[in-house]
């Protein structure tokens, strides 16, 4: 039975989109491709330029001092397994995908944050939006990835970054909006400018609400790694399809150790971040 | 007295459709009328008065009367509906975004809130300095600036501490601080004492009135305590559903309340914080003078059946008191001598209170007091008056006692007095 005569053309309207675009910008889509590619690249190659051990001192020394020195001991035996089974390349790989994705999502984020606190017009327009990012299945987002930027790392980063974005944009403009009216009417009181309010006042006050929502989108980000890694995005995901593929459960069970131990450092630190203030 | 502030006819309307209440205003409906029937709040209504250089006026009311309201349209936190608040003979509702800024900075030393509203973020030092930094000023000067008021509110030693280490008064004393640091004459303070526990409330009262002392500003005072309102306030404005209801001393409040409903306000208040020594004292009967001769004096305290009399020099400067039973046996001592000198061992000297002490501490005075009526001098130790334990009585029993009772009459005051000796 057809309850109805005509079908509404979505996948159509969408293909039509993303052609067009590809088509009319893809000249912008290229350049854009090659700056984040060299972003990670840099990253990638000069953890990997340095001896491992390097490197996982100066992981170890940021931890501990962010988070204690149990994470700090934590971080040097998790690096060292890594090292020992062999997965440190790809790890390498990951954490440069993540943090390069995680600086856009920070550098697009919080100015929307910020003005979505500012404008509550914005701010019911952004809404749905982010929702509607957030409950997309993050498969999904490769599609049109894969169609602007082709497959690997690129793509990658890109579908990190817009799964990643939403819960940084959220915090910030909770956090900000979360500050106390007496404390923004005091800096008017005293006649402080906008701009002052802003960078004196409800940044500021808001940054454990904001921290939270950079660890949190940091997460997210770890999380997109695996699914990133189908489309050739590299790193531990890939190690994880691949066990997947094969059906062998000890590299698979090897790969995912080695995202939750990054998890937990990344996590560590940036909830370090939030509170530092406290005690300094 | 120069004025500083003057409200012109200042309403505030909170809603959607301000005029329309304002109108409604005029023809007369009230505050819940307006509500229920255009929704729309009427935050001040209509009010007008001025406030002078350097005093504390003090806006007192319920919750809801539109305290804060107000206290908030002063510096345009709140846009007025209608109405002109002229300062300093600008008339800052004409002003625009950047000029209101400057005013701001120029005329106003912040604002004090009930929960402090001090930067988390920030170390004592750093809140404190935090306007003279909004303004540009430089890091030495404003540092070595907040350090100076650091010193005056009492928080030497805590500069490098955040607030959530230091107790709700260190926190308020911030939040004063913040304050007093710039240089501007006009001080809001909203509710600045009531998240404290009596004591420290009590304390930080006197502290204020003791910095009031020293810098000198114009202070606007909100607070819902009637007895703050009246320890702190020179003038004071008590509020009622966004009107004010009436503008007096404390004096003129309590004795003459202009409407039932501060009458029914004042009625409660503990009259010994508001009632001072000069309230209560009466004005002398009798003296002696340093040149009288004991037979003199005697005379005059048996003609007033006291039991002592206080002793002046011809400019009315206390000399001291001489109880009628030494004076006797002095006589009697020297009774076959024609002419005795007055010998200055007869003298003890009395407890003396200033005109403006409070009742209470009066009578912690008096009960110290070994002989004798309260002497009440001036600050150059010149009598001005005498105050009996009855007085006191009658004071905190609510009848107004002293200046109009005619000298020499034995009011219920007196007879007391005679009974204790
Ligand atoms: N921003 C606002 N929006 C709407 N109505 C408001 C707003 N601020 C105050 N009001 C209303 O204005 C009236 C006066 O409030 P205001 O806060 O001035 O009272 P207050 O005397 O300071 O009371 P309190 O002792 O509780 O602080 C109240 O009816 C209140 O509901
Ligand atoms: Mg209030």
């Amino acid at each position: 039975m057809i309850m109805f005569p005509f079908r509404i053309p979505i996948k159509d309207w969408i293909s039509a989109a993303v052609d067009f675009l590809v088509s009319e910008l893809g000249a912008v889509f290229d350049g854009f491709s090659a700056f984040i590619f060299f972003l990670v690249n840099n990253l990638k190659d000069g953890m990997l330029f340095v001896h491992p051990l390097v490197l996982i001192a100066l992981i170890a020394f940021i931890t501990w001092r962010m988070a204690g020195w149990q994470i700090g001991l934590f971080s040097v035996l998790g690096l060292l397994i890594t090292e020992n089974i062999g997965l440190w390349v790809s790890f390498v790989e990951t954490l440069a995908l993540v943090l390069t994705a995680e600086v856009l999502v920070m550098i697009v984020g919080l100015p929307l944050g910020i003005y979505a606190a500012r404008s509550d017009r914005f701010n019911s327009f952004i809404r749905p939006i982010l929702d509607f990012m957030q409950t997309m299945p993050a498969f999904v987002y490769l599609i049109p990835a894969v169609m602007f930027f082709g497959l690997g790392l690129v793509p990658g980063v890109v579908a990190t970054f817009v799964f990643a974005l939403p819960p940084l944009i959220r915090l910030t403009n909770l956090g900000i909006r979360q500050v106390p009216k007496e404390l923004t009417e005091a800096a008017d009181a005293f006649g402080a400018t906008n701009m002052q309010k802003l960078f004196k006042v409800q940044i500021p006050v808001a940054k454990p609400t904001i921290m939270a929502g950079v660890n949190q989108s940091i997460m997210l980000g770890l999380s997109m790694v695996v699914i990133a890694a189908m489309i050739g995005a590299g790193g531990v995901g890939t190690n994880v399809l691949r066990g997947i593929q094969r059906l062998q459960v000890g590299e698979g069970f090897e790969a995912g150790l080695v995202i939750v131990i990054m998890a937990i450092i990344l996590d560590r630190i940036t909830a370090g971040l939030g509170q530092r203030k406290k005690a300094g | 007295m120069k004025e500083k502030i003057e409200v012109k006819n200042l309403s505030k309307i909170f809603g959607r459709y301000p005029q329309k209440a304002l109108e409604a205003l005029k023809a007369g409906m009230s505050k819940a009328e307006i509500l229920k029937e255009h929704k729309q709040v009427v935050g001040v209504d209509n009010v007008s008065f001025k406030v002078y250089e350097r005093e504390i006026f003090v806006l007192m009311g319920l919750s809801g009367s539109g305290k804060s309201t107000l206290e908030r349209l002063l510096n345009r936190l709140h846009e007025p509906t209608s109405g002109r608040i002229i300062i300093d003979g600008t008339d800052i509702t004409r002003l625009g975004q950047k000029e209101l800024r400057e005013f701001r900075r120029k005329h106003f030393c912040g604002m004090v809130f009930q929960n402090f509203a001090i930067l988390p973020h920030r170390n004592v030092l750093e809140n404190v300095e935090f306007g003279l930094e909004l303004q540009g000023v430089e890091r030495d000067k404003r540092r070595e600036q907040a350090s100076r008021v650091i010193k005056q509110v009492g928080l030497e030693g805590n500069e490098e501490s955040y607030p959530s280490e230091l107790s709700g008064g260190m926190q308020q004393r911030v939040g004063l601080a913040r304050g007093l640091a710039v240089d501007a004459s006009i001080m809001l303070m909203d509710e600045a004492f009531s998240a404290l526990d009596p004591l420290i409330r009590r304390q930080m009262q006197d502290e204020l009135l003791e910095l009031q002392e020293k810098m000198q500003k114009t202070i606007i005072f909100v607070t819902h305590d009637l007895d703050e309102a009246f320890r702190l306030g020179d003038r004071i404005a008590i509020m009622k559903d966004g009107r004010i209801e009436q503008i007096g001393t404390a004096e003129q409040i309590i004795s003459k309340p202009a409407s039932d409903y501060v009458r029914a306000f004042v009625e409660d208040m503990n009259r010994a914080a508001v009632l001072t020594a000069g309230n209560i004292m009466e004005p002398m009967r009798e003296r002696a003078f340093m040149g009288d001769g004991p037979r003199t004096i005697l005379r005059k305290i048996r003609r007033n059946n006291l039991t002592g009399i206080l002793v002046t020099d011809t400019k009315r400067e206390l000399k001291g008191y001489i109880k009628a039973s030494e004076l006797v046996d002095y006589i009697n001592e020297h009774k076959d001598k024609e002419s005795i000198p007055l010998d200055k061992k007869l003298l003890c000297q009395p407890t003396r209170v200033n005109k403006d002490m409070p009742v209470n501490e009066v009578i912690n005075a008096y009960n110290e007091n070994e002989f004798g009526p309260l002497a009440v001098v001036d600050d150059s130790d010149r009598l001005e008056g005498v105050i009996v334990r009855g007085a006191i009585i009658s004071a905190l029993a609510g009848e107004s006692a002293g200046e109009d009772d005619g000298p020499g009459k034995d009011t219920p005051a007196r007879l007391k007095e005679k009974e204790k000796k």
